[in-house]
């Protein structure tokens, strides 16, 4: 066996690598923002005693859930397209990745907020709080706190994930190894150099988690609990 | 759009009617009849399961009732067209489980409903939560997190924070059942000091020696019904078989 690598080649084209691993992260914030949101207001949706909405919620989760994220994509890419609107693969990349990761992140909110205990909700109940001010103050962020853990692995899979946008041509990360390794016909050193970068974006974002629970878990940071 | 209720002073600040209440086929309150009026503290006593909770559950409308009916500082509390949120700030409960909210501090889970429910500025709010505390002996833990206190030390917030609101009545459940007997006199202590201020209270309790130097009145209640009903001397001189046999047990 010779095992020949030559990463010079590779090397040399760093601007093109870095503009895709910040196209991935960019990817990657929206939806975890966009997604963070809805999978708040999916797993509100999802208790909600409504009926009519508590279904509509579990149909998205379900349906989002036992799909293929590529197929998902397609059908976003595609979709658009037939209904006569053009948009640019990273917007659709966006897209598909906010209603994947939103799913996902309803079924960890709403398990969060089963978890609050009801005599906290009561407590909140006989001090004559209203619904919105109860889910705000009492239930959403204890919530978030107990399954940040859990939500902070879900977006961290989900900008892994976010290769899978190459097939849209999307310009992040994957899409631009594809690209070069059939330009400089290296195709393990570019693979190699691009897992150690994904390496690299997953320590990124968890750092970023882990100073955003500084600031939004004020309780941790003061008695030290982890998380 | 809140409607003030003031009752005349000479009518009951809770008065309960009649009141029957199941859960599934079990008859939990059978016919229950008492009043509390005015700067009264009124002590609920009866074996596990007679009804205690619930009955004092229904008046802060944490169940709703099957018949009968509530009346709580002028609101009908059986009435669908109950304001609930008028109810609840005229009424302040307390549970067995403290139920501080855990994230925040001391000062947060009290000014947390004079801000957003009154509408109270916060630096106000503020003020008012060191008011509360020094009532119940705790200005010092302001700034402390639920999980920093001890459990009467968190009961004693937990009625802090009710107080906050400024209730007309406050109901406490067996507010010390979970503490053990050290703890349970500082916040037996405190409930006292609220009596002496002229709280009316309702409170249903196992600690039979607190109710007899507290309680004005007495209820004592059996199956689901107000088996007996007086001053606190009815603990020591009981006029039925079940409150002598409860009493008798209970000491
Ligand atoms: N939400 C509920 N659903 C069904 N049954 C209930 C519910 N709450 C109470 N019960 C039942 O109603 C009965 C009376 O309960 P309640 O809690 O009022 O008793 P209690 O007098 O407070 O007893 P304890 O001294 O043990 O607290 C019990 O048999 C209890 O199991
Ligand atoms: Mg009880």
């Amino acid at each position: 066996m010779n095992l020949n690598l030559d990463f010079a080649a590779i090397l040399e084209r760093w601007p093109v690598f870095l503009d895709g691993a910040l196209l991935t992260l960019e990817l990657a914030f929206i939806a975890t923002v966009l997604g963070a949101l809805i999978g708040a207001l999916g797993a509100i949706g999802r208790r909600s005693s409504h009926p009519l909405i508590a279904r509509i919620c579990g149909i998205y989760v379900e349906s989002i859930r036992n799909t293929p994220l590529l197929v998902q994509i397609f059908l976003v890419y595609f979709g658009l397209a037939s209904l006569g609107m053009k948009f640019s693969a990273f917007t659709v990349a966006a897209a598909a990745l906010t209603i994947n990761v939103g799913a996902y992140t309803t079924e960890i909110m709403r398990a969060g907020f089963d978890s609050i205990p009801r005599g906290q909700i009561e407590a909140a109940e006989g001090l004559a709080l209203s619904r919105p001010q109860i889910y705000w103050h009492v239930v959403l962020w204890p919530a978030i706190e107990k399954v940040y853990p859990a939500l902070t692995s879900q977006f961290v899979l989900l900008m892994l994930a976010s290769s899978v946008t190459s097939q849209i041509s999307a310009e992040e990360l994957t899409a631009v190894a594809n690209y070069v390794q059939s330009d400089t016909y290296r195709a393990f050193e570019t693979y190699i150099l691009v897992a150690i970068a994904y390496v690299f974006l997953s320590l990124i974002m968890r750092a970023g988690f882990w100073l955003l629970g500084l600031v939004l878990f004020p309780r941790r940071r003061r008695l030290g609990t982890p998380l | 759009m809140r409607k003030i209720s003031n009752p005349p002073t000479n009518s009951p600040v809770v008065s309960l009617k009649d009141v029957h209440k199941s859960f599934d086929k079990l008859k939990v309150l059978d016919g229950v009849d008492f009043e509390v009026d005015r700067g009264e503290v009124l002590a609920i006593i009866g074996r596990s399961g007679s009804g205690k909770s619930t009955a004092l559950r229904c008046i802060d409308r944490f169940e709703t009732i099957d018949s009968g009916e509530i009346v709580v500082c002028g609101h009908r509390v059986n009435d669908p067209k109950l304001n609930l949120r008028a109810l609840r700030q005229d009424v302040g409960i307390v549970f067995q489980s403290y139920n501080l909210f855990p994230h925040l501090t001391i000062e947060e889970n009290i000014i947390l409903a004079p801000c957003s429910v009154k509408r109270v500025g916060k630096a106000q709010a503020k003020e008012q939560a060191q008011q509360v505390l020094a009532q119940v002996g705790l200005e010092d833990k302001l700034h402390q997190y639920p999980e920093q206190l001890s459990g009467g030390q968190q009961q004693r917030a937990a009625i802090a924070r009710s107080l906050a609101m400024q209730p007309k009545v406050m109901l406490f459940d067996e507010v010390t059942s979970a503490l053990d007997p050290e703890l349970t006199g500082e916040v037996l202590k405190v409930i006292e000091a609220l009596a002496a201020n002229g709280m009316t209270m309702v409170m249903v309790t196992h600690e039979m020696g607190f109710a007899r130097g507290i309680a004005d009145r007495v209820v004592f209640m059996h199956r689901g019904r107000v088996h007996e009903i007086g001053s606190a001397a009815i603990l020591t001189s009981p006029a039925t078989p079940e409150l002598a046999q409860f009493v008798g047990t209970g000491l």
